[in-house]
């Protein structure tokens, strides 16, 4: 009798999460939970200024506050080489600023003392003189002629141009617009965002001069690197260094890159020889680390009277901040903004880019997607809809007639991305039909007549996850494939690691379901551990969606390696040859004679007491996945909208979402990720974003100005699937982490233009605030281009 | 967020903190809810070398309405316990109407509506109500007790006429005369967010004609704002839509909102006028529902 694979917890089982019996009983293990003996704890002085010249930091007040060990300023990291970092981009970024400071909150000086109180008053004792100069807090002035030069540190840097790029095919492109009959033309921002995970970042340092061995405790999403980082940066051997990520309080993207306060605590640890605690606060994290997004659009498509898409022009004017410090993998500077228009079939494309320092916190391209798709899908669904409105057509119809075929796959994209496989015109359906599309529309006439607007809004995309071939990917030079490594014990159960880095997605839910698929063995016999270089083999973290593409898939390899020394210990304790074995969930039996067999554990057990002759004992082994290719899942989101005329405020009827993601593992988990992407999608669309004024101050530096939206105003979500398996994927998986939060928010603000249409309105940037959505019904011109808020006295 | 080092103190009594704030020399805060003192002092804005929390002090938890349809607010009735209050949804649809929009539900479970009036804050939502209301606070200090109008009491951004060693007791709502009627609307962002813009409108009823009236303004100034003019400009009329275009534009230029993130000065303008609108039209509809 074969096993029922919802029972033990194998694909397809709603299994509740493993990891909530200790979140939810308040026992998880974060880092500020981690008390070391002998522990001191560090503040970060940040800089007041977007952009000041440093002309001198007198430490000496806080130096003779009693309790207060060390005060690190730039200069004495300069003395040891520490002042300047490398980026993950390939550019540099200051530890503690020495000669200047380039954007509000930079860290400036750092003091270690015997509590937290006490190093706080260290922070403020400490006198920096600063010489304002001129901020620059959006690409127009960054590229002004007489612009201050933000990065004078670099030598060869004249400009504040970060980089020139360009992809696609510029002739052909030249070629698709000159026989468009109709071309349509859009420009907008996406402003700039913040991944905020509800625990900020922090680290303890612990260096033990005796043993030469350096522990850090760290809020990271990729201990791996953060590893080589460390070895590379600090000249300490690999083999003595050991990274653990403990229980995380959400990542988003915003755990990825190296921070100056791990590197400071590093150093004080090392000074100090004792544990040394950072502790960043919420307004540290929000003003200082990895953002998302802000960028700038000028999108163009050449169209068909009939509908075609004939080509596609993008620019892009990114800004990266004081330093290019983007934690992306790839060899593409934007990012993958060249993977828009991939659900589509268009002619040709073409893209340019260029990316400018601002005096703004770097550490860009965070925040639940994969390195720049959520601006490439929503810049795309937001041309689409100006494209569909240019042609006078409906929307549905219009991406109806340009979404890639069931049969055209695999599909070669203009940009050169490869996609293969979907059913996005079913998709489509399923969210018109689940929607009442056609109602809906005569809904919106009838009230249109008296008064009131409604709108709909359609979102339809394909995005590429995975992070990985090795062939295009890598950071620093390291190939992004990633690990996992199992041992069934002699009882049959397990140890699963791997190279990812859960904070929050389920792996020690989800990965113990692929083993349980695989091998039989009940997911609850299954522990999984991350997150210890000293344990975990090395992988390359958690992020891009790229854990169940690429380390899920390596913890399906491990278990087919261990299924097949299994069947051979198997064959030997039936005593017949491997080849008349026959495998069902669980058990193997002989072909012919299915009443005789045995169990996985049978085979466990026997791996260590009962082992063919010549055969290793133990039944453990390890896989290291490099995906073929990237993963590419579709969705259409569709959400209805009224808009209060009069204020400009506008409120959600519904939103219809329909996912294909392949095979889902656990499909609770999966539809909670929809749920959380759609409710940050919602709030990236209504409230959120992180703007400067004209004097580079960060407003949005605490949750009164950042919003977060509440359980109270996000509305409710619709979900429907569509189960396409990948091919290159050993269970069919394509990753859901990140897609709603992608596709997510022009479905909303497609809404809102829709609601509005009559007013010729073509764009309103995010967030669409009651304000800018009231200015363009009464001025019927857009509301685009974000420019640094003015305060009036 | 560590905030600066100070001295705790819980007295019993309200003589005994007045006593410690008399000693203290300008350099103690009462503690209240702590729901607007403790961000500010972990933010380090404010470093108060003195708390003197009250929340010890017995007797001071009630709202009620005296016999004579006096409305009294004690300094330590917190919003949660308007927010459920039958009195209150009986007797003062203005207040009624606030006590739901004001923060979220775990501040309003610690804070209070005195500590509110007392903090002055800008985008403080019950100092407009109250200013609609015509109401006061009781304010005790070593020379015994007074009375201060909210319109008089808050005299700029987070300032207050409070003496150093003076505690507001209680705050009041004058008796009506005629039939209460009211309403707040507030423009947030999201549930918890400060107004953008809140209009507070109270009026006194007799039949379908306004005896008298009051609006306060949230959000859109340096401090709250009493619209008086545009008050008194609804005051013989019955809420028709041309008395109502009066106030809500004569409201409108009493505003002095601010450009800022979350709105343009005009746009903040046309908001109060369209909130004054929509409260006075809700009234005039209700008092015809009832007749
Ligand atoms: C997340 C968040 C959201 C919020 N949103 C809103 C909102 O939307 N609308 C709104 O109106 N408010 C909002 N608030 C503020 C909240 O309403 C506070 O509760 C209120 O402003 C202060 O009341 P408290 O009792 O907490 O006062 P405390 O914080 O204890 O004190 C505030 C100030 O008043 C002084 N004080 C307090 N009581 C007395 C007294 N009896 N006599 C003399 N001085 C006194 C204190 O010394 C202090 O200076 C929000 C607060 C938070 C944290």
């Amino acid at each position: 009798m074969a096993l029922d694979e919802i029972k033990i917890g194998g694909l397809g089982a709603s299994r509740r999460r493993v990891e909530d019996n200790r979140f939810i009983r308040g026992k998880g293990n974060y880092i500020d939970d981690i008390v070391l003996p002998g522990m001191l704890h560090m503040e970060i002085l940040r800089s007041p200024l977007a952009h000041a010249r440093i002309r001198s930091i007198d430490a000496s007040a806080a130096w003779a506050i009693p309790g207060v060990r060390m005060v690190l300023t730039g200069d004495m990291l300069a003395a040891r080489n520490l002042a300047w970092m490398p980026t993950l981009s390939y550019d540099t970024q200051a530890v503690l600023a020495t000669d200047k400071v380039r954007f509000q909150g930079q860290e400036v000086a750092c003091v270690v003392a015997d509590d937290p109180y006490i190093a706080k008053d260290g922070c403020e004792a400490i006198v920096v003189d600063y010489e304002p100069l001129p901020p620059i807090v959006n690409p127009t002035q960054a590229k002004a002629p007489d612009a201050p030069l933000i990065r004078d540190d670099k030598t060869g840097q004249d400009s504040n141009v970060v980089f020139d790029w360009e992809v696609g095919d510029r002739e052909g492109t030249d070629r698709a617009f000159a026989e468009a009959d109709v071309i349509s033309t859009i420009e907008m921002h996406y402003p700039r965002s913040h991944p905020s995970p509800i625990e900020a970042c922090g680290s303890i340092a612990d260096f033990n001069r005796a043993t030469s061995k350096l522990t850090v405790y760290m809020t990271t999403q990729a201990p791996h690197i953060i590893r080589a980082a460390v070895a590379l940066v600090a000249e300490l051997p690999e083999h003595m260094i050991r990274i653990v990520s403990p229980d995380l309080g959400g990542g988003f993207g915003n755990k990825v890159p190296v921070y100056p306060g791990y590197v400071v605590s590093i150093l004080a640890s090392i000074l100090l020889e004792r544990p040394v605690k950072w502790i960043e606060d919420k307004s540290g994290n929000l003003i200082s680390t990895g953002f998302g997004r802000d960028i700038y659009l000028k999108g163009e498509m050449a169209l068909r009277s009939d509908g075609r898409i004939l080509g596609v022009r993008m620019h892009t004017d990114s800004d990266h901040g004081a330093f290019f410090s983007d934690a992306q993998p790839s060899k593409f500077k934007v990012g993958l903004m060249h993977s828009a228009f991939s659900c589509y079939d268009i002619g040709a494309a073409h893209l340019t880019a260029q990316g400018v320092y601002t005096n703004k916190a770097p550490g860009g391209v965070a925040y639940r997607c994969s390195f720049r798709v959520t601006e490439a899908m929503f810049f795309q669904e937001r041309m689409v809809q100006a494209a569909a409105s240019d042609l006078g057509m409906d929307q549905a119809e219009f991406r109806r007639i340009n979404l890639v075929r069931d049969d055209d796959f695999p599909h070669r994209t203009p940009w050169g991305f490869l996609t293969d496989s979907g059913q996005y015109g079913k998709c489509l359906d399923l969210g018109l039909e689940a929607i009442g599309y056609e109602d809906f529309l005569r809904q919106k006439e009838e009230a249109r007549k008296r008064g009131r607007l409604l709108g709909i809004g359609i979102s339809t995309m394909t995005e590429p996850l995975g992070a990985g071939n090795s062939r295009e990917y890598d950071i620093l030079g390291i190939k992004m494939f990633d690990s996992a490594e199992l041992k069934v014990h002699m009882t049959g159960k397990a140890l699963l690691r791997t190279g990812a880095k859960t904070q929050g997605q389920g792996h020690e839910t989800t990965w113990a379901q692929i083993v349980a698929h695989e091998l039989g063995i009940p997911a609850e016999d299954v522990l999984v551990e991350e997150g210890d270089t000293d344990t975990a083999p090395f992988g390359m973290g958690t992020y891009a969606s790229r854990s169940t593409p690429v380390a899920g898939a390596a913890v399906a390899m491990v278990s087919r390696k261990i299924r097949a020394k299994a069947r051979r210990i198997a064959a030997h304790l039936l005593e017949v040859s491997e080849e008349d074995i026959e495998w069902e969930l669980g058990r193997f039996s002989v072909r012919g004679a299915p009443d005789r067999g045995v169990t996985i554990q049978e085979c466990a057990i026997a791996a260590y007491s009962n082992m063919p002759d010549g055969m290793e004992p133990g039944l453990e082994n390890n896989a290291y996945y490099d995906p073929p290719n990237l993963t590419w899942p579709f969705a259409c989101y569709i959400a209805t909208v009224e808009v209060d005329p009069e204020t400009g405020v506008w409120d959600v009827l519904r939103v219809v979402a329909v996912d294909d993601c392949g095979v889902r593992i656990n499909p609770m988990i999966v539809e909670g990720q929809i749920m959380g992407g759609l409710t940050e999608a919602y709030a990236m669309a209504n409230m959120q974003f992180i703007t400067f004024d004209e004097d580079g101050n960060c407003i949005g530096s605490n949750y009164m100005d950042y919003l977060l939206p509440t359980a109270w105003e996000t509305p409710g979500f619709e979900l429907h699937e569509v189960v396409t398996p990948c091919p290159h994927h050993p269970i069919g998986a394509k990753g859901i982490g990140e897609c709603a939060t992608v596709g997510g928010p022009a479905a909303f603000v497609n809404a809102v233009i829709d609601a509005i249409g009559d007013a010729g309105v073509r764009n309103i940037d995010m967030p669409l605030l009651p304000d800018r959505v009231h200015e363009a019904i009464t001025a019927g011109h857009d509301v685009s281009g974000a420019p640094p808020v003015k305060t009036e006295p | 967020m560590y905030p600066s080092r100070f001295r705790y103190e819980a007295p019993s009594t309200v003589d005994e903190a007045i006593a410690l704030l008399a000693g203290a020399n300008g350099e103690a805060k009462i503690l209240a809810g702590g729901q607007s003192l403790i961000p500010m002092m972990k933010l380090r804005f404010a470093a108060p070398a003195m708390l003197i929390d009250i929340n010890g002090i017995a007797g001071l938890d009630y709202h009620h309405s005296d016999a004579d349809g006096t409305f009294r607010i004690g300094a330590l009735c917190r919003h949660a316990d308007l927010e459920k209050s039958a009195t209150l949804a009986a007797s003062q649809p203005t207040m009624a109407a606030a006590a739901p929009v004001v923060a979220d539900p775990l501040v309003r479970t610690r804070g209070t509506l005195v500590g509110s009036l007392c903090h002055a804050d800008p985008q403080g939502d019950w100092a407009s109500v109250m200013v609609s209301l015509g109401g006061s606070i009781v304010a005790q200090g070593p020379n015994g007790r007074r009375a201060v109008a909210v319109s008089d009491l808050i005299d700029g951004p987070f300032q207050t006429v409070l003496a150093d060693d003076e505690i507001a007791i209680e705050a009041v709502v004058p008796a009506a005369i005629g039939t209460r009627a009211g309403g707040y609307l507030k423009l947030e962002r999201r549930v918890g967010d400060f107004a953008t813009v809140g209009v507070a409108v109270s009026a006194e009823m007799s039949g379908a004609t306004v005896s008298q009236a009051g609006i306060g303004l949230t959000g859109v100034g340096p401090a709250t704002i009493n619209a008086a003019e545009a008050a008194g400009s609804l005051v013989g009329t019955s809420l028709d839509a041309e008395a109502l275009d009066t106030a809500a534009q004569l409201a409108a230029e009493a505003a002095q909102p601010r450009s800022d993130h979350r709105g343009s000065a005009d746009y903040k303008r046309h908001v109060v006028a369209t909130f004054v609108r929509r409260i006075g039209a809700q009234i005039q509809r209700s008092g015809q529902e009832a007749a």
